[in-house]
């Protein structure tokens, strides 16, 4: 009795967990950059298994499809020679792995403390959350100050508050102009300096 | 599928995960054969076509007098050949590259719907998740050209890459014309909406689509690196570009992620633009056999309707990548600078123009020029549930309301505006938004 | 482990995985000498935060007590993705520059400013 949902989110959680590792432990900036690209796609995956559907097409399409592509530009035009490896010394790696790991069992203790977090669905609402409704419609009319999702909020106080998420929209649309204009800028023809040999 | 074979075969009742797995892997199986025998022929038609154009046969011998066989006996030496990487190459990276390529291309193959009802996976965001999934083909051109150690490789991944992403930006706004028509992502719904005489095609709908159309033929032949864009692989100038270095089977699964993604996005701009699988006469439609939208039950003849539908669909599709073909082998080679002057003096902002165009005569003249759906297809109803995850502290009541979004656009309202109405059990609030 | 593939998975599952993109991105951007290896710690450390946000706001998660914070979690998701692609592609144009003006890009040589 295999349940499909748990298995793919295993398959999913399991590679993006390995090839987040891979891109510590890597040594090539190369294949970082792949193992990542390989790790931000799972994610997408598990976005759709719980029913994120726009945003794990929009993951897909802006994190892998162009912030991913930015980045292994980047990669490929400064991988030459020497700067394919650097490695870290060892005092460095111990530090971080010990900050690293005693985060890792915070999180992980805090994550599985609270009870109603531990379970699935059982019985009717599992059957029930698999027909959930698609989310495209509903962020859009967010974003132009509909929230279609929560009409019925009966308490005031919460309820004027839920103007929907226009004001956040403009200014992501402007901070995303600032953005262009500033990395056309830096990124403008100059001169390059001589190479010197690291 | 599944749940057919969970309710009517017996043995999948008491194990509902095995109707499943058997879905989805007849699934696959089915679109693979699809990617496959797709490029099998097309680079048989190609052949063919090239050979006409300039003048002289293509094959003729493999096969009996066409050449039919030509590709599979391709096939045999390709696979036969020595399976070699290059001295300096990243091994990893240099065998995975043309895997990368392929799964992208086969990926956007799942949300496709080729008849009513008989798409892999049923996605309401189908169109955003085609083109997003496009966009990551370009990883294995890249991958391919960097591991490659050969610096003709890394020239054209790099030209490549450049190219495939800047198109990505007028694509996706060509692409959404016929969403913001018909108000919906979901492919099946688009094409539904089409039923009926040809003059329903969204391509007919108004000049903005129409030009709309050409814009994305231009910006797909771009994204699958087709000539006239096709400097990556330019045999005169950089050898044979990202793939200088791959040989045998390697080579064999770059080209089948080609010929896949000229096919998906030939199926995409049929679904999109001519109308999917209703056909230029709604034959099926007069003898009754087809499925009255938002049913549908399994009968012989519904069956049938959905395989000629299919056919229909294929058949686009192929017409589209022999356009593909012919317009290769006519038009002669852009530069890389006037490739990306191409796209963003004049496609970016031709199908921005067309997009604002779309909207106000959308806006202002609420059927097209000839779109005029027999079915009430005009109406996209999505219901939400409001408020089933909210934690409502001291009510006991169920906290069930829908939300009922309609967007109207019968040519028979005067005005055409969208109505956001807001249900809920007790009383009505009407917002409307013009 | 079995148990895993037969029952449900609820909220905490996704918040393991989500914990530990967080700490490879941050192990990332402490110990890697190139700079686009810092670069790509921040992308890990924010996708961290997205399955986290998407975790929680997943009615289909939430087992029978049903405090998902629905939409909002989305919505929330969707702004981190926008705006983490702004910020690479800034300080990918930063990066190109260092690389530019002093051809190298280990971090450890961006020392002009030490006292």
């Amino acid at each position: 009795m295999i349940n499909w949902n748990s298995f793919f989110f295993l398959l999913f959680a399991l590679v993006a967990c390995f090839f987040a590792l891979a891109v510590v432990f890597t040594g090539s900036v190369v294949r970082m950059a792949f193992f990542l690209v390989l790790c931000l796609s799972a994610t997408a995956g598990l976005f759709f298994l719980a029913n994120a559907d726009f945003v794990g097409a929009m993951q897909l399409l802006i994190y892998v499809g162009g912030t991913m592509v930015l980045l292994v530009f980047g990669v490929m035009l400064t991988a030459q020679g020497p700067f394919v490896r650097m490695k870290t010394d060892g005092g460095q790696w111990l530090v971080a792995l010990i900050v690293g790991s005693s985060l890792l069992a915070v999180l992980i203790t805090a994550a599985f403390r609270v009870e109603s977090w531990r379970r699935g669905p059982v019985g009717e609402a599992a059957t029930a959350s698999t027909n959930l409704d698609p989310t495209a419609t509903p962020i859009g009319m967010a974003l132009l100050g509909v929230r279609v999702d929560a009409v019925d909020e009966p308490d005031a106080v919460l309820r004027s508050g839920l103007s929907g998420y226009l004001l956040p929209f403009e200014i992501v649309s402007v901070h995303l102009l600032v953005v262009l204009i500033g990395a056309a800028y830096l990124a403008r023809t100059k001169k390059r300096v001589r190479d010197r040999t690291v | 599928m599944a749940d057919y074979l969970i309710n009517n075969v017996g043995l999948f009742g008491s194990y509902p995960w095995l109707a499943y797995l058997l879905a989805g892997l007849v699934h696959a199986a089915l679109l693979l054969q699809l990617v496959a025998v797709g490029a099998l022929f097309f680079i048989w038609l190609e052949r063919k076509v090239a050979g006409r154009i300039q003048d002289r046969l293509g094959p003729t011998r493999v096969g009996g007098k066409f050449g039919w066989l030509q590709t599979l006996a391709d096939g045999i030496k390709l696979i036969a050949k020595e399976d070699l990487t290059p001295g300096g190459a990243d091994r990893l990276l240099f065998k995975i590259a043309p895997y990368v390529s392929f799964c992208a291309s086969f990926t956007a193959l799942i949300s496709l719907p080729f008849a009513f009802g008989w798409v892999a996976q049923s996605l309401n965001i189908g169109v955003f998740f085609v083109i997003a999934v496009l966009g990551l083909e370009i990883f294995g051109v890249i991958l391919a050209g960097y591991a490659s150690a050969s610096k003709w490789s890394l020239f054209g991944a790099m030209r490549e890459a450049a190219q495939v992403v800047s198109y990505e930006v007028p694509l996706g706004m060509c692409v959404v014309v016929p969403v913001l028509i018909c108000g919906t992502m979901d492919l099946t719904t688009i094409a539904e909406m089409q039923r009926g005489w040809f003059t329903n095609w969204l391509i007919f709908h108004d000049p903005f689509t129409f030009i709309t159309f050409w814009v994305y033929f231009t910006c797909a032949l771009a994204s699958v690196n087709r000539a006239p864009f096709d400097l990556a692989e330019a045999e005169s100038e950089l050898v044979a570009g990202f793939h200088t270095e791959y040989s045998g089977l390697r080579w064999s699964f770059f080209f089948m992620a080609e010929y896949g993604s000229m096919l998906l996005v030939s199926v995409l701009a049929a679904i999109l633009f001519f109308g999917g699988w209703n056909g230029p006469i709604p034959i099926t439609d007069w003898v009754g056999w087809s499925y009255e939208s938002g049913t549908d039950p399994v009968t012989f003849t519904g069956y049938l309707s959905n395989l000629l539908g299919m056919l229909n669909v294929l058949g686009k599709g192929v017409f589209g990548v022999t356009f593909m073909i012919w317009v290769r082998w006519t038009l002669p080679r852009l530069r890389i600078d006037q490739v990306m002057k191409t796209c963003l003096k004049y496609c970016t902002p031709i199908a921005a123009v067309m997009f604002l165009g779309a909207v106000i005569w959308k806006y202002n003249f609420p059927g097209g020029l000839f779109f005029r759906s027999q079915v009430p297809l005009a109406n996209v109803q999505e219901t939400w549930q409001g408020g089933g995850g909210r934690l409502i502290e001291n009510s006991g009541q169920n906290s069930q309301q829908s939300v009922t979004i309609t967007a109207r656009s019968d040519a028979s309202q005067s005005n055409n505006q969208t109505q956001v109405v807001v249900a809920n059990d007790s009383r009505r609030q009407e917002e409307a938004l013009p | 482990m079995m148990n895993l593939l037969t029952e449900p998975v609820g909220v905490s599952h996704y918040l393991v995985v989500g914990a530990i993109l967080f700490v490879s991105g941050v192990v990332c951007m402490a110990t890697k000498r190139n700079a686009l290896g810092v670069l790509m710690g921040i992308e890990l450390v924010l996708n961290g935060a997205n399955v986290n946000f998407i975790a929680f706001s997943s009615p289909a998660l939430q087992g029978n007590s049903g405090f998902s914070i629905g939409l909002d979690g989305q919505v929330i998701a969707l702004f981190v993705i926008v705006l983490a692609a702004a910020e690479a592609a800034v300080a990918l144009a930063i990066t190109l520059n260092f690389y530019n003006n002093h051809a190298t890009i280990d971090v450890d040589q961006a020392d002009e400013l030490k006292g």
